[in-house]
């Protein structure tokens, strides 16, 4: 995986609260079977009007997602991380995650960072307002800055680091081997089995 | 130190533990299921891993199988490679997989309790959110990312920060003709669809533990909905009862191992919760969605809301925004809204008991002129043993359809698909926009809301029909 520590890109307010992993990717794209190629999925229904922010070409090279609270709620598919990645964002900035789509975007290399709902407020006024502004996330220091806007946001401490390693986590846990072993050498013998 | 049953599971699995980073949590069980496991299954090829426990491991085909015509390849060339490529990881993987026409195949989260898999103090996953459907045996289960199904493959572990704990302690007795789905319906309409979040939920009280495994079921299953990573009950006589016998369920004298060890698992007396909310059983009625979100829910006697009235801003829009898509009116009665498609199935709603439930107010009754009823078994056994009721009859001589098991119109992967405006009351458990086919309008109801919906062509519940 990709280290990360500081991205500034064009930020794009996007004025919805509890926006699902239906909207972010609808189910029909996940037929697919490869791990690429899901620019245009993204957010699929709501770009067929021409108004939504995304098809504003001022936005165009957008990489930082601005969203209201409860972003990622609904389904575990990851494909919602992917599509938002390969669309080019690198960052997304909401009140509040859904937990598996908070999980799935630090695996994937997607930061995910919680600010405060007023923060999401004033961002969304100087993206609206100067449209085409750039924001800039700095995962060393935790925070988020833009015109007039200085910070802090939060984000799992662990993650935070893997992000900043650009960390593989199986290669993490594969160092606890003997730890695993032991522990299925313990389990009782009534437990079942697929097999 | 006093537990809840979450903490009691989550420490009997911890195989490695160290300050500031995460659990090392051994897994007991993982699903599989051909949307969220190829990109899984090439992880592993890439860096020549192998599955770590295919003893372990299970995968069976459910969200993108059609239900008709099953003996025929599949239509759609997408849909077909998708499952193909499952049937080509199991193979090379070993993993044990029940495929289209296996008398186990199902949605995973029907299959896995019918066989037995599923039992008390075990940790359960699958890329698929509504895993948490497992905790009504007291097991933790929750859904994951592919990038965490490639783990547990290629490791049977995951690295978890703990969950918090949430208690939902339902008082009283559900009256009448209100069912499990009324209940979690409410329970996600007071607390939200992320009131739950970060939380494990913990259901219980006189009306959780009066409920069947099904009803259980139903209720965890739809703790996502609220934002919970998983729902649990404590497993006590009902659970025992349920697992007795099953295939995969321990026999003997492992059996009575087992029930000694399940029995310690409930939530000590002087254990605290992070959270807890009380509901009233006895207070509820039949309950429905009339919004683009689990928690914009209402009884069926009230009406649709005016944004006005909710007094926050994100409430008001999303209220507005979502009447707008459903094509409603703020002050039209729930009971005025008219249906095209009724849908009877899910790993919410789709097991036996929910389709005998629906066939009771079906029975010599006719769906109504120009609705379409769909009745998906939540599994082949699911099916058969419907069938062997006579549930099918039922169904076909009211005018509905009786199909082969998926997940079906529950997320539209499939043919079954609304149509844009088509407005469904559907016993899944998401009414997203576009959630059963693109600018579909879906309104969440209990089996027995579904079936008298058919009868009616408006919602409608069982009583409503006394009458009719
Ligand atoms: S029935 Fe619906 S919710 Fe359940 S597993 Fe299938 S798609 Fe998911």
């Amino acid at each position: 995986m990709e280290k990360f520590t500081v991205h500034t890109g064009v930020g794009v307010p996007l004025r919805r609260s509890n926006v699902d992993t239906d909207q972010i990717i609808p189910a029909e794209y996940l037929k697919r079977v490869t791990r690429h190629g899901y620019e245009d999925a993204l957010f699929s229904a709501w770009r067929k009007d021409p108004d939504f922010v995304l098809n504003q070409p001022r936005y165009s090279l957008a990489s930082v997602l601005v969203a209201g609270p409860d972003f990622g709620t609904g389904s575990s598919r990851e494909h919602a991380v992917w599509a938002l990645q390969d669309y080019g964002f690198k960052v997304v900035l909401s009140s509040r995650f859904a937990d598996i789509f908070r999980g799935n975007a630090g695996k994937g290399g997607l930061v995910a960072a919680q600010v405060e709902e007023s923060v999401i407020e004033r961002l969304w006024e100087v993206l609206e307002s100067h449209p085409g502004a750039e924001i800039t996330v700095d995962l060393v220091e935790c925070r988020v800055k833009s015109e007039r806007i200085d910070e802090p946001f939060v984000i799992d401490e662990y993650v935070r680091w893997r992000l900043l390693e650009g960390l593989d986590d199986i290669g993490i846990s594969l160092k606890h081997e003997v730890a695993i072993e032991d522990f299925e050498a313990r389990r009782p013998e009534y437990l079942p089995t697929t097999a | 130190m006093a537990k809840t049953l979450a903490e009691k599971v989550w420490e009997s699995h911890v195989v490695a533990r160290a300050e500031g980073e995460p659990d090392l949590l051994y897994i007991d069980l993982h699903l599989v299921h051909e949307v969220t496991s190829p990109q899984a299954f090439d992880g592993l090829r890439a860096a020549n891993r192998k599955v770590r426990r295919p003893d372990l491991t299970m995968a069976t085909e459910d969200h993108n199988v059609p239900t008709m015509d099953i003996d025929k390849p599949i239509a759609d060339p997408i849909s077909r490679t998708q499952v193909e490529t499952l049937r080509r990881n199991c193979a090379e993987f070993e993993v044990p997989l029940f495929s289209l026409g296996n008398v186990e195949q199902g949605i995973v989260h029907v299959v896995g309790p019918q066989l037995g898999l599923t039992q008390p103090g075990m940790t359960v996953v699958c890329g698929d959110s509504h895993t948490s459907t497992h905790g009504a045996f007291g097991a933790l289960a929750f859904g994951i990312g592919t990038s965490e199904v490639e783990h547990v493959l290629a490791t049977q572990t995951l690295p978890l920060k703990p969950f918090k704990t949430m208690a939902v302690t339902v008082n009283g007795k559900l009256p009448d003709g209100v069912t499990a789905k009324d209940l979690i319906l409410a329970v996600i309409a007071q607390i939200g669809t992320g009131g739950g979040q970060g939380y494990v939920l913990e259901y219980r009280g006189e009306a959780i533990e009066a409920l069947s495994m099904e009803a259980r079921m139903t209720i965890c299953n739809m703790s996502i909905e609220a934002g919970a990573r998983a729902g649990m009950i404590a497993p006590d006589e009902t659970t025992f009862e349920f697992l007795k016998g099953r295939e995969r369920a321990p026999s003997g004298q492992a059996w009575d191992e087992a029930v000694a060890a399940w029995r310690e698992l409930a939530t000590d007396d002087d254990a605290t919760f992070d959270a807890e909310v009380i509901v009233d059983a006895s207070s509820l009625s039949p309950f429905v969605t009339w919004g683009t979100n689990p928690g914009q829910g209402l009884p069926l006697s009230a009406s649709v809301p005016d944004p006005q009235d909710f007094d926050n801003d994100a409430d008001r829009t999303a209220a507005q925004r979502a009447i707008e898509y459903m094509g409603l009116t703020a002050g039209m009665p729930l009971r005025d809204i008219t249906v095209d498609t009724v849908f009877l199935g899910s790993c919410t709603n789709g097991r036996i008991e929910d389709l005998r439930a629906a066939a009771q107010v079906l029975e010599g009754r006719k769906v109504a002129d120009g609705v379409t009823m769909l009745v998906v078994p939540g599994s082949v056994r699911v099916r058969l043993e419907a069938e062997a009721e006579g549930l099918d009859q039922i169904f076909t001589q009211a005018g509905a359809q009786w199909r082969q098991a998926g997940c079906s119109m529950c997320l539209a992967m499939n043919p079954d698909k609304l149509t844009p405006g088509e407005r469904s009351a559907s016993t899944s458990n998401r009414n997203f926009e576009g959630r059963q086919g693109p600018g579909g309008r879906t309104h969440l109801v209990s089996p027995q809301v579904a079936a008298a919906t058919a009868v009616t062509g408006h919602l409608s519940a069982p009583a409503d029909l006394v009458n009719a």
